[in-house]
């Protein structure tokens, strides 16, 4: 097996440390570390993580190929040093059986730029009404232990509170959407000063933040956890600081991109901007990023949605909703949180690895990069300083916000495994 | 003034006077026998229209048609927007045909400000309203007709309306003519109050440069114009207010309220007018209410705009009278 000697990068942003890789393990973390055979990364100055988890990705496939693939999907997380992400079940078809939860994990096995665990849906169809196949998609080979019927809210109280329930019986979690259907109707983009001056359907904040107060007592109710999908609002996050001070189990994640834009940006009519949950406000961002720091949201997860050019290059009512995150989620985090001194990289490790992999129990994933751990690790530049060309994207799509922007940060080497899936920034 | 009219809070006030003082004149040609100036002459103007809206159309066309413009009309109605290739495509049409200016009319709020900035197209761009956002010109012509009935039609060139006192009635969350007035007469010195049932009212409106009551009989004495929006019976449905009945109630314009305007206050309505509903006939049929006018008015504020967007530097009757003595 080859041999890898990581050498002189600062682990979790601590001290400079030579990390020797020996087939799919880490042999050795420690000082001085000679080379021998193994092939030498020189890390001077680089920041070594453990792999990125992405508890929230939309790979597309099956269903639209055309905005983005397991294959391309994956590479696009290597590319911003993920080594596991869960896929969401929005697809054509739903992943709300065994069958198709199956064909994305193996789909997934083959590319093997990152592992992929398909998240099941909550209800046939995304429909609401009624419980997919929950205990047959955990027992698949897939393993199943996310559930969410993600781009649609699980709005009716009796369905949640029996999905919360019966995930229980095999350590299951459901992450819901938090959408009040009923206030969100012919919704754009966040209700309040912007969406009064540009005349856009507003959405809510309490239409976010009415479901988790809902789903955090339906959670008490049922001694059970449940995980919220893309926190929005400062709201949002004083009822899960106020669910976690009471002892209910609940956690919580927030995207790139909201602790960055603003609704502000809406102006621009560019439907780059349009997304769900919308941007909201410079309050929300300053209190969603507090609340990362302080652990109120356990992690960041992306969000990555794809959608080809032409749904996005029309007029904003008619565009698709939705960014791609997973090749930026980094630098936009590093720009939001540590070079703002809200968090370290060790905190950055936490929130992008040891807890999404805890929250969806990614065997292998998010571990202490010590001696005898499984060899998934990210290795970044935090001193690069440059702009976002989306034409260098590994996603097959480029609906970026950030397109032309300056973000920090830059991820060089992405291991799965042992296995180089980035190599001084290009995919292996 | 910009290369095209997207918003009203696109104007300054110097641009609006300008507009209104060039409307002037461009009523003046309306009164002679030959109601044709060939300012446009050789230009292409396209009607651009993805939403119904007769009126508009028609007030545009006739503008366009007295400036002697070539005039297209591209009524895209029925084209979904749910992919929404639709409005691209339809602009590089009109842009390999060589148009000047697109005068677009969409039911998606800021389809217009996507037309005019995407590169997509070339052309000037005037909005025609779109969705819930902006009406420009329909503001404009209303700030006209205050400014002939409160002001003066002669005394009022290169005045604004400052210290005129404005009340809008009515459905304010979805109207893009009330959010195109509020911008237009702050920015010429008049002072707004809106009035609706706080259910039609958006959230952020505190922002807006004007008042808001909810209580409409306080306000009209001291209005010098009240405005009355178009309801559509539909808001009933979604509970924007209980029953027909009780929205006339407490905000209908009847001749009983109409009394307790000031004298020489005026009823606007930017039509169509459904009687009874939010206005009664009795008031809609007083000389006191200025919906015909606005009309007319439509149509030399129209004209004003295309000139002053696609025509010379020069004042357009100069013009209009050199033409003349050939
Ligand atoms: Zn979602």
């Amino acid at each position: 097996m080859s041999k890898i000697l990581i050498r002189g990068a600062k682990v979790l942003g601590g001290e400079a440390r030579d990390v020797l890789v020996d087939g799919e393990t880490i042999a050795e973390v420690g000082t001085g570390i000679a080379a021998g055979d193994a092939t030498v990364v020189e890390a001077e100055g680089r920041i070594l993580l453990p792999g990125l988890v992405d508890l929230h990705t939309h790979l597309r496939e099956p269903g639209r190929e055309d905005s983005e693939t397991v294959l391309t999907g994956t590479r696009a997380a290597a590319s911003g040093g993920y080594t596991a992400v869960f896929a969401m079940a929005n697809t054509f078809p739903v992943a709300d059986t065994a069958g198709v939860v199956e064909q994305v994990w193996r789909l997934g096995r083959e590319h093997g730029y990152c592992d992929v665990q398909p998240i099941g849906a909550v209800t046939v169809g995304l429909e609401g009404r009624k419980l997919a196949e929950l205990g047959a998609m955990h027992d698949s080979a897939a393993a199943v232990t996310v559930f969410s019927d993600d781009g649609k809210c699980v709005d009716d109280a009796v369905i949640m509170r029996r999905a919360l329930e019966y995930v229980k019986a095999f350590g299951g979690v459901v992450a819901q959407h938090a959408q009040e259907p009923r206030l969100t109707e012919g919704a754009q983009m966040n209700e309040g000063v912007v969406s009064a001056e540009l005349g856009l359907g507003g959405w809510p904040a309490v239409a976010e933040e009415s479901i988790i107060a809902r789903d955090v007592l339906l959670a008490e109710h049922v001694g059970s956890r449940v995980h919220i999908c893309h926190l929005s609002t400062a709201g949002s996050v004083a009822i899960v600081r106020w669910a976690k001070s009471r002892g209910i189990d609940v956690t919580a994640e927030v995207t790139p991109h909201h602790l960055l834009l603003t609704d502000e940006l809406v102006r621009t009519y560019d439907p780059v901007y349009k997304v769900n949950p919308p941007l909201r406000t410079e309050r929300d961002v300053m209190a969603l990023r507090e609340a990362l720091a302080d652990g109120t949201i356990d992690i960041v997860a992306t969000d990555h949605a794809p959608h080809p050019h032409e749904d996005k290059d029309c007029e904003w009512a008619a565009a698709a909703m939705g960014m791609v995150g997973l090749e930026t989620a980094l630098s936009v985090v590093q720009h939001t949180m540590v070079d703002t001194g809200l968090l370290t990289w060790e905190g950055v490790a936490d929130r992008m690895s040891f807890k999404p992999a805890r929250i969806g129990r990614a065997e292998g994933h998010g571990r202490p990069v010590s001696a005898g751990e499984p060899a998934n690790l990210t290795l970044l530049d935090p001193a690069y300083r440059g702009t976002v060309d989306p034409a260098g994207f590994a996603s097959r799509s480029r609906n970026t916000p950030y397109e032309g922007r300056e973000l920090p940060g830059r991820v060089t080497h992405t291991f799965l495994r042992g296995r180089a899936t980035l190599m001084d920034g290009k995919l292996a | 003034m910009k290369r095209h009219l997207i918003s009203a809070a696109d104007l300054t006030r110097d641009d609006a006077v300008l507009i209104l003082d060039t409307a002037e004149e461009m009523a003046r040609v309306a009164d002679r026998p030959i109601k044709k100036l060939p300012t446009l002459r050789g230009r292409t103007v396209v009607n651009l229209f993805f939403e119904d809206s007769t009126r508009t159309r028609i007030s545009f066309e006739a503008a366009e048609k007295r400036l002697s413009a070539d005039v297209i009309n591209f009524a895209a109605k029925g084209s979904s927007v749910s992919k929404g290739e639709s409005l691209k495509d339809t602009a590089q049409t009109l842009e390999a045909m060589g148009v000047d200016a697109v005068v677009i009319r969409h039911g998606a709020s800021g389809a217009p400000y996507r037309l005019a900035t995407s590169g997509w197209i070339d052309a000037a761009v005037i909005n025609a309203g779109d969705g819930t956002h902006q009406h420009p010109t329909q503001a404009l012509l209303d700030a006209f007709t205050m400014r002939r009935r409160l002001v003066g039609r002669e005394a009022g060139l290169g005045q604004d309306l400052s210290g005129r006192r404005i009340t809008i009635v009515g459905d304010i969350l979805h109207s893009r003519v009330a959010r195109s007035n509020v911008d237009l007469l702050h920015t010429l010195g008049a002072e707004v109050t809106l009035v609706a049932p706080p259910t039609l009212l958006p959230v952020g409106v505190g922002h807006w440069p004007c008042e808001v009551s909810y209580d409409l009989d306080s306000t009209l004495p001291k209005s010098d114009a009240v405005m009355m929006l178009r309801v559509q019976r539909e808001r009933m449905n979604a509970a924007f207010f209980p029953t027909e009945r009780e929205y006339s109630r407490r905000y209908g314009l009847d001749g009983d309220r109409m009394a307790r305007m000031p004298e020489h206050a005026i009823v606007m309505h930017p039509g169509p007018m459904v009687r009874g509903m939010e206005i009664t006939a009795e008031v809609a049929d007083s000389d006191r209410c200025t919906a015909v006018e606005q009309v007319a008015n439509g149509v030399h504020t129209r004209m004003a705009v295309l000139y002053l967007l696609l025509g010379g530097n020069e004042p357009a009757v100069t013009h209009a009278r050199t033409e003349e003595t050939k």
